[in-house]
């Protein structure tokens, strides 16, 4: 029978000048959403499987560039302050209903009230103050002070429809309630379908947890239609499982290819192997403000970490294209910024570092170190690609500078929480920054932590440096691309230059496929199959 | 017989207790659900909202008093991943799981038994070595390992079986089961093989260690000196007398496959609870976790009853008495 099917696949793939034929697409994920509801769960699977089903008004290009979708077009006012959206003509949600600014309006609605949300949706949407529909293609959008991120905000949640979710009539947003709606769908009633009503390329077919998740072509798609008839999401949690259904012919598509199967993987005729640069950046974070430092010892309860002369002597203890060429693979590209040349916000001028150990060695001797000191590196291990090898790795250069250093290395569980309790002196940890760029690491990551400005949300290290927090600070309330990109250069040199936090690379994505197919890779990591598609 | 039942799950209830108490502060230690559920760009203020609504920001303690208020209403919590509640979520992957550990042990009970008794009674024919040799290889190989050895066998090499995944399924008064569909058995036979392989190997030793023994009592003889066919020899005198043993493992390995699956089910990417229990532990999803191993204890208790309703079956001198087990 798989003979027979494999036959059938050579003599359709001979016969080039037949169209498009019984067309179905397998896939493997690696992990599965955790609802099919859009809004319920701010995370990697959830939203890369919402992209088939569900738009959103603007979104994000394969190298996170933001790109029309919903809205054709938008303009700011004057002072920033007020955002017009244009919206698509013609846009029909999948049981038929025309897309309108209502529909807009009720996402808004729902996103802060999706029941029982484990990572809310709110924090996209709580920068506008109100939210119009002038028309019922227009919507205004204002801020309370001027926002350059809106755009990548808006482009983090697809719209779902305001008639599929039982509610008729006009929609009027309110920040602190929306008049006229009592009640908001569970989640539930997306996983059964009776609202999974989009307007994407993709419809809803059915979802059955750790199965698959099924869905088919949309015919009356405003845009390019769809290659696949049906496509269908499985999850194979396990690596090895993974490739053995895509040598097998089960899938047609895996995502995450275990990186030390790839080299044969690349060999084997029958598959293919396409890869593309992330907006991931694996880094390691300093502690800059306990006194003593959990994790390191001989200091006499000083924490060097504090003087820049030690951060700067591990940075060149490290050697970068050594960690990517030996425990990646190849598959990584060494990083001094926190997001990668082809976002915004990176100062172009600063070129990487070239490893120097004696140099390193001087920096410490002169930071008063010349006998090192020990250390112990936090990490996870199972969390980004090959993680407790590369905090290893770095051990062992940094032992070779002088500073013996041991791995704690754990699972995600454990050391997130350990982390967050800051038990570690140097963590290894992964962000994959969004469409905003660098603006993304700055705020999370190196921003003093501050709750009522939003910022510092990630920032374990606890750096804090006034003079960064007052730039990113005027980046975040800059709208005029130019001069918006040019602060976020600004700030990154300033953490670059006092090597707040430790960038050590990008990592690269690779998908693996049946031999004849390609894709387009992404830069945050998902699995988009619309982009799957015949090489030739 | 009543007061035995009851003894029976008291003893049941009281075990689900400590190890619901067990898991539940065990998995509190371990870390918090959030730090994994979130996106990492949230902010701090949004971090302690998430924490918030899933009352997360409570002490352990209170966290507990809920969670027993919860249980005597019958409700075991609600997953913090799915926000669906912990026992629909178990049940809806149990026929999964079940469908899968009893055909292993239906493979491993009609090719184990008469593969060891051909072993036990005929103890130096070159095909009873083979056969004891094979069970050696079937339990000292690691089960993760085995099944990816039929999966590049059957499914990459010789592509006749799906490489992992659960077929078409078909509703049976209302439960989704795949074993009714060629495209489902199909994708249940390898898993079930591999479930198979060990209790398989398992039984085989049993059965010949038994059918060595009771081969030569004198019962036998006589049976054999009467005139009695063989195969009622075999089927009756021999095997009833070597079943006991064999019972009572099959009994605890049956609990053992339904409720750690887990390797098979990773490996195959079978959609039942083994797989659902370790991505919750991952996610420290504790609802599932406690609510699962709850269902466990009580499905072991279960099937050990009926374990012993099986002895008194196969041999008449085992009674189940009044208060005793």
């Amino acid at each position: 029978m798989k003979k027979l099917s494999l036959l059938a696949a050579a003599l359709s793939l001979g016969a080039l000048s037949a169209p498009a034929c019984a067309q179905s697409l397998v896939a493997g994920f690696a992990s599965e959403p955790s609802s099919i509801d859009p809004l319920y769960h701010n995370l990697g699977p959830n939203n890369a499987t919402r992209k088939h089903m569900f738009e959103s008004l603007i979104a994000e290009g394969p190298n996170l560039a933001i790109i029309p979708k919903l809205a054709e077009s938008w303009t700011t006012s004057e002072d920033g302050l007020t955002w017009t959206f244009n919206l698509r003509k013609g846009v029909k949600f999948h049981d038929g209903g025309a897309f309108s600014a209502r529909d807009f309006l009720y996402t808004a609605c729902r996103i802060p009230n999706v029941p029982n949300s484990p990572s809310s949706m709110a924090g996209f949407i709580k920068r506008a103050t109100s939210i119009e529909a002038p028309d019922d293609h227009t919507i205004t959008v204002t801020t309370a002070a001027p926002y350059p991120l809106l755009l990548t905000d808006f482009a983090s949640f697809g719209v779902i429809s305001a008639s599929a979710n039982g509610h008729s009539g006009a929609v009027s947003y309110k920040k602190e309630g929306c008049p006229g709606i009592e009640s908001y769908l569970d989640s539930k009633a997306y996983n059964d379908g009776s609202a999974t009503i989009g307007t994407g390329p993709y419809k809803f077919v059915k979802f059955v947890p750790g199965e698959n998740i099924v869905m088919k072509r949309n015919d009356d798609y405003w845009g390019e239609k769809a290659h696949w008839e049906t496509i269908t999401i499985r999850p194979i949690t396990n690596a090895g499982a993974r490739v053995a259904a895509l040598l097998a012919g089960d899938v047609d598509v895996i995502e995450k290819p275990p990186v030390q199967d790839l080299d044969r993987l690349r060999k084997n005729e029958k598959v293919d192997v396409v890869q593309g640069a992330s907006s991931r950046v694996i880094y390691l974070h300093f502690d800059h403000a306990g006194e003593p430092t959990p994790g390191i010892g001989g200091t006499d309860g000083k924490n060097p970490l504090k003087d820049v002369r030690v951060r700067k002597a591990i940075s060149l203890a490290i050697n970068r294209p050594l960690i990517i060429d030996r425990i990646m693979g190849g598959l990584a590209v060494p990083a001094r910024q926190l997001v990668p040349d082809f976002m915004v916000g990176v100062d172009k001028s600063i070129e990487l570092e070239k490893p120097d150990m004696k140099e390193a060695k001087r920096l410490l001797a002169e930071a008063g170190y010349p006998d090192g000191f020990t250390l112990t590196i936090g990490s996870p291990n199972d969390r980004y690609i090959n993680d407790s090898k590369i905090a290893q790795t770095v051990a062992q250069m940094l032992t070779r500078a002088g500073i013996k250093t041991d791995v704690d290395a754990v699972t995600a569980s454990v050391f997130f929480k350990r982390r967050n309790k800051y038990e570690f002196s140097l963590y290894l940890a992964g962000w994959g920054s969004s469409g905003a760029g660098m603006a993304s690491p700055l705020r999370a990551l190196v921003a003093s932590q501050n709750k009522e400005k939003g910022l510092g949300g990630t920032n374990r290290g606890r750096y804090s440096n006034p003079e960064l927090d007052a730039v990113i600070e005027e980046a975040l309330a800059t709208v005029e691309p130019k001069a918006h990109q040019a602060l976020l250069a600004k700030a990154s040199k300033i953490i670059v230059d006092d090597v707040a936090i430790l960038p050590l690379h990008f990592e690269v994505t690779p998908w693996a496929l049946k031999a004849g197919l390609t894709m387009t890779p992404r830069a945050d990591q998902h699995t988009v199959l619309t982009s799957v598609r015949p090489a030739n | 017989m009543l007061a035995y039942l009851i003894r029976r799950f008291g003893q049941a209830f009281l075990v689900m207790a400590v190890m619901a108490a067990i898991v539940f502060f065990g998995l509190y230690a371990v870390g918090n659900p959030v730090d994994l559920l979130i996106n990492p760009e949230a902010d701090l203020a949004e971090q302690e909202e998430t924490i918030r609504r899933l009352g997360l920001d409570k002490p352990v303690h209170v966290q507990f008093g809920y969670f027993l208020g919860g249980l005597t209403q019958g409700d075991l919590g609600t997953s913090f991943v799915h926000n669906r509640p912990a026992l629909e979520l178990i049940l809806s992957r149990l026929p999964a799981t079940l469908e899968l550990a009893f055909l292993g042990i239906l493979l491993a009970v009609i090719l184990g038994i008469p593969l060891g008794m051909i072993a036990g009674l005929k103890p130096d024919a070159p095909y009873s070595k083979v056969i004891m040799t094979g069970s050696v290889i079937g339990f000292s190989t690691p089960n993760f390992w085995q099944g990816l050895m039929l999966i590049m066998l059957f499914a990459v090499f010789l592509g006749w079986l799906p490489a992992g995944g659960r077929g078409e399924t078909v509703d049976l008064f209302g439960i989704p089961v795949s074993f009714l569909t060629w495209d489902g058995l199909g994708h249940l036979i390898l898993p079930a093989i591999n479930v198979a392989i060990f209790k398989m190997s398992l039984v085989i030793r049993l059965t010949r260690a038994g059918a060595s023994e009771v081969a030569l009592q004198d019962y036998v003889k006589y049976a054999r000196a009467r005139g009695l066919s063989p195969a009622r020899v075999l089927g009756v005198h021999i095997l009833k007398n070597i079943m006991i043993p064999v019972v009572t493992v099959l009994g605890l390995e049956t609990g053992n496959v339904i409720a750690f699956a887990v390797v098979t089910e990773t490996v195959f990417a079978w959609p039942g609870i083994g797989k659902l229990l370790i991505d919750s532990i991952g996610l420290l999803d504790r609802p599932v976790v406690v609510a699962y191993l709850m269902l466990t204890v009580f499905l072991f208790v279960m099937i050990n009853l009926v374990v012993d309703i099986a002895y008194s079956i196969l041999d008449p001198r085992v009674r189940v008495k009044r208060g005793k087990s």
